[in-house]
């Protein structure tokens, strides 16, 4: 019998790899996915405060309210709006489009530049309404 | 080309657990249907900005706003469980501490469903 376990073909990991956008991009898609899982707490903290009574919801407000309250929501607002470009793109591939390799470059850099102007425009019209 | 499964796999007798193609499948459809959820949320959540505790209140008392994020919330947390499993799945190998992190993974989120249910309705049916 082959000795399978010592044989075994492994999978290439990221060192392998040449650096390119679509690869940073496929990277941030699960690194923004993972860091949104644990950032849903704060919009059910936030929900859970706004329905427990006005002296939690103004110290919970507080918080969020604070220059780190409003870093880690900056930071959870790009995340979400980076992932959710990703995953557009993702299933936009699911149905085969997006291959080609200069589009697929492209619409790497255009997703990083894209996340970030949307969610500076997100808070500026936050602001403005407010 | 050489047969790839070990002598134990064989042994054992189970192939894959066959719900692959399910898993994927839910992730698709909590996809699509994260995307005007969350869309919904960003706006629900801009307009909110700088309200006062009456008005966000009266907000989450309108049963539109009130079942919208509810759906949002629900299958973003369905969404989150899925993928959270293949993050696991793909980097733990040692047994016991696989099953528990998947594990958590559905207490987490479990966790996380029901009190943004309690907490939605709680504010819908105004208590
Ligand atoms: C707070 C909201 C969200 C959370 C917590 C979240 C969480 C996650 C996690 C943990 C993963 C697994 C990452 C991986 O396997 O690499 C994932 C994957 C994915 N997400 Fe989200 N997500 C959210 C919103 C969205 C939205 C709005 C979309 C819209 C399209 C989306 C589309 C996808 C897709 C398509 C995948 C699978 C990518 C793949 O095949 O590798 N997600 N998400």
């Amino acid at each position: 019998m082959t000795n399978v376990t010592q044989k075994r073909p492994l999978s290439p990991h990221l060192q392998i790899y040449k650096f390119t956008p679509t690869f940073l991009m496929s990277g941030f898609h699960r690194v923004t996915g993972f860091g949104l899982y644990f950032g849903a707490l704060l919009i059910v903290w936030w929900l859970m405060a706004a329905a427990s009574g006005e002296a939690y919801f103004a110290w919970v407000s507080g918080i969020f309210g604070s220059w780190f309250g409003l870093f880690v929501l900056f930071c959870f607002s790009w995340a979400l709006v980076h992932h959710l470009l990703g995953g557009i793109k993702h299933l936009a591939w699911d149905i085969g489009y997006g291959f080609e390799k200069e589009r697929s470059t492209r619409i790497a850099q255009l997703q990083i530049v894209s996340s970030v102007v949307l969610t500076i425009a997100v808070w500026i019209i936050g602001y403005l309404w407010a | 080309m050489a047969d790839m499964r070990t002598p134990l796999a064989k042994v054992r007798g189970l192939g894959s657990a066959k719900d692959g193609t399910m898993h994927f499948w839910h992730s698709r459809v909590t996809s699509v249907a994260a995307i005007p959820l969350t869309l919904f949320f960003l706006v629900l959540v801009i307009s909110l900005n700088g309200a006062t505790y009456q008005e966000v209140r009266a907000t989450f008392a309108n049963p539109l706003v009130s079942v919208l994020t509810l759906a949002t919330l629900l299958i973003i947390v369905w969404h989150m469980k899925l993928g959270m499993q293949v993050i696991i799945e793909d980097y733990i190998f040692a047994e016991r501490m696989k099953w528990t992190l998947l594990m958590l993974n559905s207490f987490f989120t479990g966790v996380l469903a029901l009190v943004s249910i309690f907490a939605l309705l709680k504010m819908a049916f105004g208590a």
